[in-house]
């Protein structure tokens, strides 16, 4: 039986988004479990149904006998007038239960822009949005994701965060939970003994206290026995860890309608401004036998017809050859796509996208991520222009004429100079192709070259998580200045340039690296009706301008402003391995514009080594991915 | 080889449109490793057409697709392959070869269809509903307003309704369907509330297709006894 009457489902956008029953969904009897788990993705069906870290924790948990793990995504905005107005709680899909029956309620935590979409879930859920004043009744709410590696501004809102990768502690957490239920002990007291496990952090067992100038002066935890910091948990051995081999299929088109095959976890680059790469070290491969059985096994049980490569770089995975080599065998055969990732471009990589696309159609895509090299320098980005023009050289004769370029503006040391830069690298690959091909040989005439700016936001853990971040009107003027810059290229007719909304930069930085205050600023923008803030649709600029000016908001403490490494941090108490002397270390060396070798040439000594370490005592990363 | 499968639509499916049932085939044709052809080209795809798509909250349990096949599989081993790979939802029925050719296609060969039409409960009709059905079909005609995409017309539907009977409260309708007329089960029903002076709205009903059919409205043949099964 739906939750929804057929009334409302025949009146709503997409039904398919709240029905269930999709291929490889898991039915249980709820009656044989003795949890129950309901997993949010709180955004729309459809982006949330293209997540690869619910799929694995879908699979992961359903494994258990004792365990029925089921999904809600958020209800999109016609559907949630209507249980507003009608007053209908919020349901799982697969047995269309109520949320608030359940034992938790996971909520991944993917962008800083979902954080009112979160209270949209608790709200429609009748679960008290507010952690505190929950009670026996309601469902263990726990945070994950890399948002939770600074859960603070959020953490009003959670019972438990879990910090780190969901395989290692979630079989822990569910079993002391179980014998808590059956001890018959209170939901206070499992949120205590919770607290103890590794990777779990309870806001409710710590207190921070906050010196006159706003900072924080203490982070502490309220009892003896809980930690006073929160450990990261990180598989260390990739190839033997779960991996579903029947992926959930939607019926509706969901953003990414293709089997997704996560090759490695981590990144040895060490980019200076990147999250990911700082708080998913070391680099753990998985082993190639295991890689193709994968793909095999979760093609034939969803149809799908395409499969794409999952990893931050994955030109660095060590078998990458051996890889795509047996997939474009297999999937020739099947008449299945090869979607392919952000690869290096070589003359492998070129002649792989060859076999695999149309290339008349298919478009290249650099990452430089700044304009000059000296500030590729300070964001460590390893990626020269002589490099970049090489690629393109090689593609070029290879028969491509459509090149992508993404840069970020607002780098920390960032000059007049660096951001023309943008327009100059640009227009210096477009003089490459028309120096190169002949105007007999030119495809549609002219050479596209695409480069996009998105602003720099800095973020918790890593090197630049004490810098400044420019302001709303800071970030258009260098929009404009890169725009000018380019309207003087020769080449300027063969450029588009377009560039990112300034608005959601400067929220996202706010709640990116803010503390325990912004829970009120978050409850406030929601009752004023602020959800689905990462759509532009749906983003009310205006009512969250309110929203900050009446919750008083200082934005030069918050974000433009750069932090002294003496501070407390908010999110000080986590530790993901990766040291702050590390960290430090490679603030410093940015001001100095020098390069961090990345970790197969040199390990840094990052701190990431205990998740990874072999028999002889290397980090994973160094000694080649594999243990 | 030209292949014709039935198929019903159940349950909570009723809700998936039909470019989503047609997704849904293409991914279940390589789930069962069916032996499908492909078009050819630099983005080759499956060569499947379906026959009339359902409205969506609509059921049926009579839906035709056609594929053409590259290999011989026995109708047996298909249907186990396929319902094996399905969800509880959607059941293949048969799997049948047909003879090749345009006159065969099952989208034009279709000339009508039978649905039951119930009533929801919270909607019951006051008046009698198997009485007032056959004082409207005695009537000379049965106008009614017909809605196309740009204009309104007037239309005397009285000779595309083959046949009506009622048993348990359940409508049964044999209508005209396809390229030449296609007269949905909702109006023939508006059609009878309009006579009865009744407000109408399509929420009312519970509809479910139970067959389509091919050939004149006198000899009538299902789009499944086109075909024949394959050993």
């Amino acid at each position: 039986m739906n939750a929804l009457s057929d009334r409302i489902l025949l009146k709503i956008e997409k039904p398919a988004r709240y029905i269930g029953h999709e291929v490889n969904a898991i039915y249980k009897d709820p009656n044989s479990v003795d949890i129950r788990f309901c997993m949010c993705f709180p955004d729309v069906y459809e982006i949330g149904m293209s997540h690869l870290g619910i799929q694995i924790l879908y699979d992961m948990l359903n494994k258990r006998d004792d365990t029925w793990c089921e999904r809600v995504y958020s209800p999109w905005t016609d559907l949630h007038e209507i249980m507003k107005a009608e007053d209908i709680p919020l349901f799982a899909l697969e047995s269309q239960d109520k949320v608030k029956d359940f034992d938790f309620l996971g909520i991944t935590l993917q962008y800083e822009m979902c954080y009112t979409n979160v209270l949209q879930i608790l709200d429609l859920s009748k679960i008290p949005m507010m952690a505190k004043d929950r009670d026996e009744t309601d469902p263990i709410v726990i945070g994950g994701g890399p948002c939770s590696y600074n859960p603070e501004p959020i953490a009003d809102f959670f019972d438990l965060f879990y910090m780190g990768e969901g395989e290692i502690s979630y079989p822990e957490l569910l079993d002391l939970y179980k014998e808590c239920k059956s001890k018959g002990l209170s939901r206070k007291e499992f949120i205590h003994e919770a607290s103890k496990i590794e990777g779990i952090y309870a806001p409710s067992m710590y207190e921070v206290q906050y010196n006159d100038d706003f900072t924080i002066k203490s982070f502490t935890a309220k009892y003896e026995d809980v930690p006073s910091t929160v450990r990261k948990t990180a598989v260390s051995d990739m190839s033997n860890s779960c991996y579903p081999d029947k992926p959930l299929v939607p019926y509706i088109k969901a953003t990414q309608d293709r089997v997704v095959l996560e090759i490695q976890r981590g990144c040895i680059r060490g980019c200076r401004f990147c999250q990911a790469g700082m708080i998913y070290r070391p680099v753990r491969e998985k082993n190639l036998e295991v890689l193709k059985e994968k793909a095999v096994n979760m093609l034939e049980s969803t149809g799908h017809e395409e499969i794409c490569l999952s990893s931050l770089s994955s030109s660095d995975y060590t078998n990458i050859q051996e890889l795509l080599e047996f997939l474009i065998e297999y999937t020739k055969k099947k008449h299945v796509n090869i979607s392919l990732p952000s690869l290096r471009i070589d003359s492998f990589s070129l002649d792989v996208m060859g076999k695999v696309q149309d290339v008349k159609k298919s478009s290249l895509t650099f990452a430089p991520e700044a304009g000059s090299q000296r500030l590729r320098d300070v964001i460590n980005k390893g990626l020269t222009e002589e490099v970049i023009l090489n690629g393109a050289k090689l593609a070029f004769l290879g028969g491509w004429n459509k090149v992508k370029l993404y840069f970020m503006l607002g780098h920390p040391t960032e000059t007049e100079e660096d951001m023309r830069g943008i327009a100059e690298l640009s227009n210096e690959i477009a003089k490459l192709y028309y120096e190169l091909i002949p105007k007999e040989k030119r495809i549609g005439k002219k050479v596209q070259i695409t480069a996009s700016t998105s602003f720099f936001v800095p973020k918790p853990f890593t090197p630049f998580q004490w810098a400044r971040q420019s302001t709303k009107e800071e970030f258009l003027d260098k929009a404009h200045t890169v725009m000018g810059a380019m309207k003087e290229q020769i080449n300027f007719k063969s450029i588009k340039y377009n560039w990112h909304d300034n608005d959601l930069s400067v929220l996202e930085g706010l709640f990116a690296r803010g503390d325990r205050r912004l829970s009120a600023v978050l409850l406030k923008a929601y009752e004023k009706g602020c959800i689905f803030d990462s759509w532009t649709d749906c983003f009310k600029g205006e009512t969250w301008e309110e929203v900050l000016e009446e919750c008083n908001v200082d934005l030069n403490f918050y974000t433009h402003r750069e932090r002294s490494i003496d501070e407390i941090l908010p999110w000080d108490f986590i530790d993901t391995g990766v040291t702050k002397a590390f960290l430090i270390n490679e603030w410093k060396k940015a001001h100095e514009a020098t390069v961090t070798k990345n970790c197969k040439m040199q390990c840094s000594g990052c701190g990431a080594l205990r998740y990874g370490k072999n028999a002889d005592g290397q980090c994973v990363a160094f000694a080649g991915g594999n243990l | 080889m030209k292949v014709r499968i039935k198929f019903s639509k159940e349950g909570a499916l009723k809700f998936i449109g039909h470019l989503d049932v047609m997704r849904y085939f293409q991914k279940l044709m390589r789930r069962a490793d069916i032996p499908i052809s492909y078009s050819e080209g630099f983005s080759p795809h499956q060569i499947m057409s379906f026959a009339m798509p359902l409205g969506i909250g609509d059921e049926s349990v009579a839906e035709y697709v056609d594929i053409e096949i590259s290999e011989h599989i026995s109708s047996k081993d298909a249907i186990k392959k396929l319902n094996d790979n399905s969800v509880p939802e959607i059941r293949v029925l048969s799997f049948r070869e047909i003879p090749d050719g345009k006159a065969t296609n099952a989208m034009s060969s279709i000339t009508a269809a039978s649905y039951d039409v119930r009533f929801r409960d919270e909607h019951k009709p006051t008046f009698d509903v198997e009485s007032k059905l056959s004082e409207l079909m005695s009537q000379d005609s049965i106008t009614v307003i017909k809605q196309s995409k740009k204009s309104e017309t007037e239309l005397d539907i009285k000779p595309f309704i083959y046949n009506v009977e009622v048993n348990d409260g359940v409508v049964s309708l044999l209508v005209s369907c396809g390229s030449v007329m296609n007269i949905k089960p909702e109006l023939v029903i508006k059609a009878l509330y309009d006579f009865c002076g009744e407000s109408f709205d399509e929420y009312y009903l519970l509809i479910k297709r139970t067959e389509m059919f091919t050939g004149d409205k006198t000899a009538l043949v299902s789009l499944n006894d086109i075909g024949k099964d394959i050993e």
